[in-house]
């Protein structure tokens, strides 16, 4: 019940609620009728002026189409009147085209003709079978005919430069001229011009000595020859590229020869140039030679032009590695001149001695000074600016064959040959070379066996790269034959001044009458100057080789052995008096003696030392004095005289050799010798000998 | 098998014949007094086997002049009689004095060359710068000057040795003085020949090669051994230089030229195999036998061995210089070399070398 009356509340609610909308609303649906109403009436309005525009527009569409009408006519008329006036125009071109052409003859403008000519051809072409063209057309070819003989005429004329001509050439193939033989012609006159180069850098060699150095002659090739063979080259390539690989080898047949002969004029040119010592120059030039061939090398690559030019450059490299080796081989021989007068001079000015170390000194600097002058010279070549330098050439054969091999390593033999060829000179009398200079280039070659060779391959090592894997000579084989030269040279210096004392000693023995000479008051001047001149070569040896060592000797070594050979020697030999059976004895003796010393080898090797190089000369003299004894007959007097210079000798020459042993050995032979060489052999008493030798 | 060793110290001048018995390997002696004085060179007459010159020093108070004699041997030492010296105590024979070659004029001998392949009867002496040419008349009584020349220039000129050559049937001569080699023609005695600096120093002998007319072997003091064309003297054709001292004597072997024989005062005498130089060409023999003998077969290999100098042995015997050395006349394979302290040695090219030379 509750909520039916709920509901019937709710109800009666809504439907006042209703009522109160409608009322509400009541005024709107009124305005909204009206409105409805006036828009019908605008709207009838409006359908009426509609129909009046419709009218309006039929009636202009119907004027339009009669005017369209009346014009159509005209329209077409005037269309043809332009096509009419057009053609007309052409025809006043064709027909005018002749005397333009002459007149443009005339006046040279070859450019404009040709290009009239060009649009005429095809219609030309196109209409012949009409008479009036056809005569258009013959006239025409006249004309061009005449034209083209005037570019021709031009062409040869060929006064103008290449681009003028080039110019004509392509005028003349636009007239299509024949090509091939447009491209032979071309290429005589380049030729023609490029000769003319040719003999303008002839002209500059010439017989007389050169008047530009090698960068100008190089410069004026490469502006002049080269620059003109790429205009024509570059020139060609553009006029006649349709020719196809005929034309480039014509092209590059023509380059060739043309370059072929460049490159014997810049060789013989670059010939001149071997004798200047100027490398900077020559390597500037030869980089300016090849840098310049590189862009008509690009352009030619079948002329092979880049790779003669740097053939021509290798070749120049080896030249100039020659030329070093040459001048470093001059440099040493003018440097044992130099020596050898510095070795005269002072005598003659009766000064001291020269000074041995001091030249020798020099010597080596200068020859080192000289070698890292040629290096840096020839490094030039292979510096990164020079176009050149990074061709395998340069990286790896100049390097390692050309610079190590051919130029250190060879000027190295060659010294070394130099020295050796002062042992085996013809003129053996030594009187050739002075025996100061052997012993100076035997210490020369010995230093360049301990320390110079390994320095100056190390140095060139480091300045060229080496790269190439082609075998080099290793250090310690040139080292080997610089040690070889060393000793051959100490050697012959041993005999030469050997020889000196000991043709002293011979002509003292040979020259004096021994069987009637005075009973001996004095040791012979000979000796003492035995005894001088081997200090002074003792003295010149010091100066460059080392002591050595000697067997040990006693303090008063000279004391000493006067003794022994005083007592037990000269008693064994001439105590005796000579019957029949003495000599028997005597022999026995001094053979028993030998067993027991050992041979001496007169002429040995010697050692890199001072003792060494003195006991050889000293052993040299003795020999000779003991063979030249043995070849004469003594009076009394005569042995003791011999016996006093043994002595003598005995007092002074130990000092100078490795072993004493070997002076006394051999000055008891001497003294033994001579007494059997002696009828009546009275020995002096040692004392009176000892005495006479304390004297003098 | 003889040998002819002069000795040249004590008072007694004497020269040793020299008996080898190949055989048996005895080596006998018999002794000639030679009592003029020390004997500096000696030769013997190529035919007649008795006869001998030597060049000897002729004692006076004060001056030593080199004379030069020929002489005769007693008959029963002649090489060849069998007579056995069997006493080694039997008393010195005497020579018997067939002439002097009188000197008087030229000065001191140095050596003297009998004409080699001749009869006995010329000689050339070396007497200081003159050349002398003699004709021994009468069995060699009588030595007659027949020709001499002479050395001129400045300074003393001395000869110091002289060979005659075997060829160009006996008319030419080899001298040395100094360092200087020199041809002679003995009809004009006239110089064909010179070479001036043979040798650095002194040239000290001399020879021919036997096979080779134009080949001459010379040493010196400078210790090299040269051999020389005489058709081209401006150079050596080839230099030994094995000695460490002068060097004495150079020999060819009579008949197998490549053997060639030096000694020296280094105590050494040293046997080179020359067989660049030499008269026998290698491989020709054997080219030869291969045509005639088919039955005898040898090695191919052992002919193709290019020809190779060398020294083929040294011997070192002496103590003391070696002053002389010769082949022996008789037997080719044979030689003796004399040192300063009176020891003669007797060698043989060794046996393997004789029959690779023979063979």
């Amino acid at each position: 019940m509750d909520s039916e009356t709920d509901m019937v509340r709710q109800i009666r609610a809504l439907d006042s609620d209703m009522q109160t909308l409608v009322y509400e609303n009541y005024n709107k649906f009124i305005s909204a009728t009206d409105t409805i109403r006036k828009m019908k009436n605008d709207f009838r309005k409006m359908e009426d002026e509609m129909d009046r525009l419709a009218t309006n527009m039929a009636v202009i569409t119907d004027f339009s189409a009669r005017i369209s009408a009346t014009l159509q006519d005209r329209h077409e008329r005037i269309t043809k009147l332009a096509g009419v006036h057009a053609l007309l125009r052409k025809l006043q071109f064709l027909f005018e085209l002749p005397s333009r052409l002459t007149k443009c003859v005339e006046l040279g403008a070859y450019g404009q003709a040709v290009r009239y000519q060009g649009r005429a051809r095809a219609v030309l072409q196109q209409y012949q079978h009409l008479p009036s063209f056809r005569a258009i057309q013959d006239d025409c070819q006249v004309i061009t005919a005449r034209l083209a003989q005037q570019l021709r005429q031009r062409f040869r004329e060929g006064g103008s430069g290449a681009p003028e001509q080039a110019e004509c050439v392509e005028l003349l193939l636009a007239l299509g001229e024949p090509a091939e033989e447009l491209c032979d012609e071309f290429l005589a006159h380049a030729r023609g011009r490029l000769e003319a180069e040719l003999q303008s850098l002839e002209a500059e060699l010439g017989p007389s000595p050169p008047a530009p150095d090698v960068l100008e002659f190089t410069d004026l090739g490469g502006s002049g020859f080269v620059g003109g063979l790429c205009q024509v080259a570059s020139a060609y390539q553009e006029l006649f590229a349709a020719q196809g690989p005929a034309g480039a080898e014509k092209l590059a047949a023509f380059a060739r020869e043309l370059g072929g002969r460049y490159f014997a004029l810049v060789e013989r040119r670059l010939a001149q140039e071997q004798g200047s010592g100027d490398n900077s120059l020559l390597v500037r030039a030869l980089d300016r030679f090849h840098r310049r061939l590189r862009a008509p090398g690009a352009l030619l690559a079948a002329a092979g032009l880049a790779e003669a030019a740097t053939e021509i450059v290798e070749r120049v490299a080896r030249e100039r590695l020659g030329h070093h080796l040459q001048g470093l081989r001059a440099a040493f021989l003018g440097c044992l001149t130099d020596v050898r007068q510095a070795l005269a001079a002072p005598r003659l000015a009766g000064k001291e001695g020269p000074g041995l170390a001091e030249l020798l000194a020099n010597v080596a600097s200068s020859i080192l000074s000289h070698i890292k002058a040629s290096l840096a010279a020839v490094h030039l070549f292979t510096a990164k600016e020079v176009s050149f330098s990074n061709k395998p050439y340069f990286r790896g054969e100049f390097c390692s064959q050309g610079v190590r091999e051919g130029l250190i390593v060879g000027f190295i033999r060659s010294m070394c040959q130099t020295a050796q060829s002062f042992c085996d000179s013809p003129g053996e009398k030594g009187g050739a070379t002075p025996p100061a200079l052997l012993l100076l280039l035997s210490r020369l070659c010995l230093d360049y066996e301990t320390a110079t060779i390994s320095y100056i391959l190390t140095l060139t090592d480091e300045q060229f790269l080496v790269q190439d894997q082609s075998p080099v000579t290793p250090v310690s084989t040139l080292c080997a034959e610089a040690r070889e030269t060393a000793r051959r040279l100490l050697t012959h210096y041993v005999k030469v001044q050997g020889l000196v004392i000991s043709q002293m000693l011979r002509k003292s023995v040979e020259t004096r009458d021994w069987l009637s000479t005075l009973e001996p008051r004095n040791v012979r001047a000979v000796m003492k100057r035995v005894v001088e001149d081997t200090t002074a070569i003792d003295v010149q040896v010091g100066l460059l080789y080392e002591e050595g060592v000697r067997k040990a000797q006693s303090s008063d070594s000279s004391k000493r052995t006067f003794s022994v050979y005083s007592s037990s020697r000269q008693q064994g030999r001439y105590a005796p008096s000579y019957t029949p059976s003495a000599p028997m004895d005597t022999n026995l003796l001094s053979n028993i003696q030998k067993l027991f010393s050992e041979r001496i080898d007169v002429f040995s090797p010697v050692e890199f030392n001072k003792v060494s190089v003195l006991t050889g000369i000293i052993k040299i003299s003795l020999k000779t004095l003991l063979e030249c004894v043995r070849l004469r007959t003594f009076g009394r007097f005569g042995l003791q005289q011999v016996q006093v210079d043994c002595h003598f000798l005995q007092l002074y020459l130990w000092r100078f050799v490795a072993d004493e042993e070997l002076v006394h050995l051999l000055l008891d032979e001497v003294v033994a010798s001579a007494a059997l060489r002696c009828p009546d052999p009275v020995p002096m008493e040692p004392s009176v000998v000892e005495v006479i030798c304390e004297r003098g | 098998m003889e040998d002819d060793a002069p000795v040249i110290y004590g008072l007694e001048f004497q020269i040793h014949i020299v008996d080898f018995d190949d055989e048996n390997n005895i080596i006998s002696k018999n002794v000639l007094l030679h009592q003029v004085g020390e004997i500096w060179h000696i030769s013997t007459s190529p035919a007649d086997k008795g006869v001998l010159a030597t060049c000897y020093n002729k004692p006076s108070d004060s001056k030593v002049l080199t004379c030069a004699a020929v002489w005769r041997m007693p008959k029963e030492l002649e090489p060849g009689g069998h007579e056995s010296p069997d006493d080694s105590t039997s008393p010195a024979h005497t020579l018997e004095l067939l002439c002097h070659l009188d000197n008087t004029a030229h000065g001191s001998m140095a050596c003297v060359a009998w004409e080699p392949a001749g009869d006995g009867k010329k000689v050339i002496s070396l007497a200081d710068s003159h050349i002398l040419l003699w004709d021994l008349q009468e069995s060699s009584s009588q030595a007659v000057l027949a020709s001499s020349a002479s050395l001129e220039g400045k300074g003393q000129l001395k000869f110091t040795s002289g060979r005659w050559s075997p060829h160009h049937t006996g008319t030419q001569v080899a001298t040395a003085n100094d360092t200087t080699i020199r041809g002679w023609d003995t009809r004009s005695m006239s110089q064909i020949y010179c070479i001036e600096n043979a040798h650095g120093q002194l040239v000290r002998d001399l020879d021919f090669n036997p096979n080779k007319q134009y080949y001459l072997a010379s040493c010196g003091d400078d210790c090299k051994v040269k051999f020389w064309d005489t058709r081209n003297v401006a150079e050596p054709v080839k230099t030994l230089e094995q000695h460490s001292h002068w060097v004495w004597n150079v020999r060819y072997n009579h008949s197998h030229d490549q053997l060639v024989l030096t000694g020296s005062s280094d105590s050494r005498v040293i046997l080179s195999n020359m067989v660049s130089i030499s008269s026998e060409p290698f491989g020709h023999l054997v080219d030869d036998d291969d045509l005639s003998d088919q039955e005898e077969r040898r090695p191919e290999g052992k002919s193709q061995e290019p020809p190779q100098d060398s020294v083929i042995a040294t011997y070192e015997e002496h103590e003391d210089s070696v002053y002389a050395v010769d082949w022996s006349s008789a037997d080719p394979w044979l030689f003796a070399s004399l040192s300063y302290d009176g020891r003669l040695v007797i060698n043989r090219v060794p046996r393997a070398l004789k029959y690779h030379i023979l063979l």
